[in-house]
């Protein structure tokens, strides 16, 4: 790991006045930035860590939506949402291990935008709205492909909104030797519509499948599903699975997903 | 190079530390407490596990100076004042949860996180709560046990 300088500011804005200077870099919980550093592919003048801003932690829960300061960690989020917003609350319960989930974080999982990573199916399937420090980013404008984001370079994401579905269900086909999603499908269904999102699968990252959303809108049934299909070319075929493998994973784990609502 | 300061194993401290050094390399270089093992490095073993303010956390995924302040507990703060083993670690003994020991120090602190969230888990919650803390020896089969045993003498 290279050397750099370490900032851990306590508010908000000095974070960000930190972020400002040249080479800074956000760290929340570390549990991927850490390895990034010590593979040496990242290498930071200085890290500014979250570790010891108060107002970036905890959970509050109004009639709707769930908000969810950026630095509450995975283990926070399945405690304190398995209430108002059961779906999610699993899903933070399932990312890892317990000693990650005390380290990681909402807004580190949905900066980083891993392709395989859970956060951004929840966030894309309930419509949820990222908070930063200057603005508010629709989930659907923010994931721009594989770890790319709607973020500046200097951007700190203070919270994330989660509009609370009427059901909701995370389905995961876990990666056996990393336990990454192979293939997340996130149902959400909304009074008006329905919302798929689908991680781990295609090569530009997580998606919503339109085609799912709109049978599933019309009629909120498994067998609304029935002879849809993603499109193959658009998945990631790896060492893990195929593209024919993952198509057809899309569809059990969605098909799973509105079974469990 | 940075002054942190903490509380391990109920004695406070003190050093000089880099922003990059992890709060693995502090315990054992720093304070010599070498009973934090590490394995992989990269978050996956368990071995290097201690609490943070009670928490489970991996030590080489996290670094010393965000432990500012914190209380933190490693191995070798589970044994009893006298030096004796204490509750968790006499019962991987008892029930030969143990083979070359590598990963002992990381299952010990798991184990006893799991045990202050749960005194009455069962096998599968065990095993899960596992999930990030591999051993290469047992086949974990009395690893399970020992945690079984030393929750019915934690709730004795
Ligand atoms: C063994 C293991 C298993 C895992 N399994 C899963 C899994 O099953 N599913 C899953 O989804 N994830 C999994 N993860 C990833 C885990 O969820 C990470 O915690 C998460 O991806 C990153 O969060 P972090 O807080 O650790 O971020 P960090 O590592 O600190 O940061 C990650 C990136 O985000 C940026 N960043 C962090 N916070 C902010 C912010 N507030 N604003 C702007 N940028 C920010 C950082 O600059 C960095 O680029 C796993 C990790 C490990 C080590
Ligand atoms: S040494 Fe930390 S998890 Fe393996
Ligand atoms: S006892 Fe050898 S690795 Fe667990």
């Amino acid at each position: 790991m290279y050397s750099f300088e370490f900032e851990r500011p306590t508010t908000i804005d000095d974070a960000v006045a930190a972020l400002s200077r040249s080479g800074a870099q956000v760290i929340a919980g570390g549990q991927t930035l850490i390895p990034t550093l010590k593979n040496r592919l990242a290498s930071p003048d200085v890290l500014v860590s979250l570790g010891a801003i108060s107002e970036l932690r905890g959970i509050s829960v109004s009639s709707g939506s769930v908000v969810v300061g950026a630095a509450t960690t995975h283990a926070e989020v399945a405690h304190s949402a398995a209430e108002a917003f059961p779906a999610l609350s699993g899903l933070a319960n399932n990312i890892g291990d317990p000693a990650v989930r005390n380290r990681g974080t909402v807004g580190g999982s949905i900066a980083n935008n891993d392709p395989s990573a859970c956060y951004p199916a929840a966030a894309l399937a309930t419509g949820a709205t990222i908070i930063t420090n200057s603005r508010r980013i629709a989930a659907d404008d923010f994931f721009l492909g594989i770890f790319e984001t709607a973020l500046d370079e200097d951007e700190l994401i203070t919270s994330v909104e989660f509009p609370i579905p009427a059901a909701a269900n995370y389905q995961k086909f876990e990666q056996p030797a990393s336990r990454f999603a192979l293939v997340g499908a996130f149902v959400s269904r909304f009074d008006t519509c329905v919302r798929v999102a689908i991680t781990g699968a295609a090569d530009s990252g997580v998606f919503r499948w339109s085609e799912a959303e709109k049978a599933l809108t019309a009629s909120f049934s498994p067998d609304s599903l029935a002879g849809l299909s993603v499109e193959a070319d658009d998945m990631i075929s790896d060492v893990h699975g195929s593209q024919a493998y993952r198509t057809n994973l899309v569809a059990v784990m969605t098909r799973r997903a509105v079974a469990a609502c | 190079m940075a002054t942190v300061h903490m509380v391990v194993n109920g004695r406070e401290v003190s050093g000089e530390v880099e922003g990059r050094t992890l709060l693995s390399d502090f315990l054992r270089n720093g304070l010599k407490l070498t009973g934090t093992h590490i394995g992989c490095d990269t978050s996956q073993c368990g071995a290097c596990v201690v609490h943070v303010n009670g928490k489970a956390i991996k030590s080489c995924t996290m670094f010393a100076l965000e432990a500012s302040d914190s209380t933190v507990t490693t191995i070798e703060g589970m044994a009893n004042e006298d030096g004796s083993l204490g509750i968790v670690q006499q019962a991987f003994q008892d029930h030969h949860g143990l083979q070359c020991g590598f990963c002992t120090p990381g299952m010990v602190m798991s184990a006893a996180a799991l045990l202050s969230e749960n005194l009455t888990p069962g096998e599968a919650e065990i095993r899960d709560y596992l999930e990030g803390n591999i051993c290469r020896c047992t086949g974990y089969q009395n690893i399970v046990k020992a945690i079984q045993g030393a929750a019915e003498e934690l709730a004795a």
